[in-house]
């Protein structure tokens, strides 16, 4: 019966609904949590029973994070360097998926191999070695010293997505710019590029991103408060101000708000590079 | 980036003979010239950064490594790693590791996969569900780490409010981060937040991949919801499957910033996971050669299990194709 089918489908949907929601709910409530904490004053925070809403909502954290202990410094100290970063890697690895993808030459096997093994091994596996490279190339403690260092760490992976994106351009085009007499760099800079503006953008995000969170090597190779960068200032504003949790979240509030948009905004470009990557295997 | 969304594992199939396309012209060998100078500038970094500190690694775990400027470090050796064998907190920080794992890998795996099916049609308000659940995959772990620290905090904290208060599951709040097992639950409960966004994203890449007329073939044949979910759903999504399993192990082995943020490994080194162990190692009491015996030991592992994963994975599929 056709009504019977279209009520079961529609009980389906609902209950698809209810579980989609409550898994929503479950997923977004520390964060409804953290911004909640966020706008509470100081002498609520030990309130008991906690409020998921706030009863006095207050902006002073806001305030006091970002004009305490060289916030704004390392706001901009991040995005300086996620900014280069980005940059550096997109250059970089795109050059480097080009040549992949379009040249022959003796060694190319091995070369690409060495790059997919990167894959493989662990960032936090080489922190060591890494360390004492930055300390013998003087880049301890130095902020553009951060950028070679995100840059390598990085490159593979887009090298990876990018080659893979390249390929599909079809050679008749090259062959045309040939004919026209374009050089390499030319096909490179006015063809291959423009043509893979999606890739790129989904390289850029993750680098962005990558970088922008990066924690573990910042706190390992930067001492001095005014090179830090955002993560370190906000797992810092823990020990400096005791149990003031306000203003913790309201740090992490500002610190999270850029990437919310940039992946909102992107998001479905994040998804492409995320799935391509994964099941290309 | 450790502390990003996991990167493609070993499942970016070593894909190394890559096909490359022969440029039409005259002069072969110019051409590979030009295309050794697209590679070189990435390449030499990536040599230098990645390449030079993997082989470091291993040389230096062969010796009593002395920081100081001047210092000899002396070779000794398998000397770390007979240390490492011996070590109980390292010992102990495998365990750890391991019952994250355990716990962590299936539950993100299954709640990934509910969700990914659940939204795997035509919804309205689809885009917004996957948005959301994939933002605690974006944010930024030390911000998580604190939040569930806050969230799992003995007095006060929102955790044992509902545990005491709302749900009069437990008398006395408990001491999540103070004890090893709670502390684990604590960490295990952020990896899984945090990690069930990505499964979700993937297994619904390789969901909207199954074909619409397997099912309605299956549906003919008076196959239910659920028989065409077991027999043609998870057959079809089984590399997927496996992917997601060998990069969320690889993961779990990973584990460090929630654990170095949420416990610092104490109390009395009850938390350590190797990761939070080798920082410590190394940066804390200075012992460099110790610390890369510990981290390579881990890669192999790391390695050896990525790889058992995938052969497995590989064996079963041929069996079921023949």
């Amino acid at each position: 019966m056709i009504a019977g089918t279209r009520r079961r489908r529609s009980a389906v949907t609902t209950v698809r609904y209810v579980l989609l929601v409550g898994a929503a709910i479950v997923l977004a409530l520390p964060f409804a949590y953290m911004v909640s904490t966020s706008l509470k004053a100081h002498s609520l925070l030990l309130e008991y029973p906690p409020r998921l809403i706030p009863s006095d909502p207050t902006l002073d954290n806001y305030v006091q994070a970002w004009g305490a202990n060289n916030f704004g410094r390392y706001f901009l100290n991040s995005t300086f360097v996620a900014i280069a970063t980005t940059a550096g890697t997109v250059l970089l690895a795109s050059m480097m998926a080009y040549g992949f993808a379009r040249f022959r030459f003796p060694g190319k096997g091995v070369l690409f191999g060495m790059v997919v093994v990167g894959l493989t091994i662990p960032t936090m596996m080489l922190i060591i070695p890494q360390f004492l490279l930055a300390k013998d190339l003087g880049l301890l403690n130095s902020l553009p010293g951060l950028i070679p260092f995100y840059v390598g760490t990085q490159i593979a992976f887009s090298t990876f997505l990018l080659r893979a994106f390249f390929e599909q351009i079809p050679g008749e085009l090259d062959e045309a710019m040939l004919i026209d007499g374009g050089g390499a760099w030319r096909r490179y800079w006015n063809l291959a590029v423009p043509l893979s503006r999606p890739a790129l953008a989904t390289v850029a995000i993750f680098t962005f991103l990558g970088s922008w969170d990066e924690f573990v090597w910042a706190l390992t190779v930067i001492n001095d408060v005014s090179q830090r960068t955002l993560p370190i200032g906000i797992a810092l504003f823990r020990g400096q101000h005791g149990t003031s949790w306000g203003l913790v979240f309201a740090a992490s509030v500002i610190a999270v708000l850029p990437v919310i948009v940039v992946y909102v905004v992107f998001q479905r470009h994040l998804v492409a590079g995320l799935t391509n990557g994964a099941l290309k295997s | 980036m450790a502390t990003t969304t996991p990167t493609l594992g070993p499942l970016a199939r070593v894909t190394a003979r890559g096909a490359g396309r022969r440029p039409a012209g005259s002069s072969r060998r110019r051409a590979g010239l030009a295309g050794l100078a697209f590679i070189v500038p990435g390449f030499a970094l990536y040599l230098l950064i990645i390449g030079y500190p993997a082989v470091q690694s291993l040389l230096i775990s062969l010796r009593d490594y002395q920081i100081t400027p001047g210092a000899v470090s002396p070779w000794i050796g398998l000397d770390n790693y007979v240390r490492a064998f011996g070590d109980p907190v390292l010992g102990r920080s495998f365990v750890n590791a391991a019952v994250y794992m355990a716990t962590t890998v299936p539950t993100q795996m299954l709640i990934g996969l509910g969700l990914a099916v659940l939204l795997d049609t035509v919804l309205p308000g689809r885009t917004l569900f996957r948005v959301l659940f994939y933002l605690p995959v974006v944010t930024s772990w030390v911000i998580v780490s604190l939040l569930f620290q806050y969230l799992f905090a003995t007095d006060h904290g929102v955790v044992n409010w509902f545990l005491v208060d709302v749900v009069g599951a437990v008398d006395q709040p408990v001491n999540w981060l103070g004890q090893r097992w709670t502390a684990m639950a604590a960490v295990g409960a952020l990896g899984v937040w945090k990690g069930v966004g990505w499964s979700m994203l993937i297994f619904l890449a390789a969901l909207t991949g199954v074909p619409r007329e397997l099912h309605e073939a299956a549906a003919l044949d008076g196959a239910g919801a659920l028989r065409r979910f077991r027999f043609v759903t998870i057959p079809f999504i089984r590399g997927t499957t496996v992917t997601v399993l060998i990069l969320l192990v690889i993961g779990g082995f990973n584990v460090f910033t929630s654990v170095l943020l949420m416990t610092g490994g104490g109390p009395l080194d009850q938390t350590q996971v190797p990761l939070t162990y080798m920082y410590r190692q190394a940066f804390e009491y200075l012992d460099f050669g110790y610390g890369s015996a510990v981290s390579f030991l881990l890669t192999s592992l790391v390695l050896v299990v990525a790889g058992l994963q995938y052969w497995l994975a590989r064996r079963s599929a041929a069996d079921g194709a023949a």
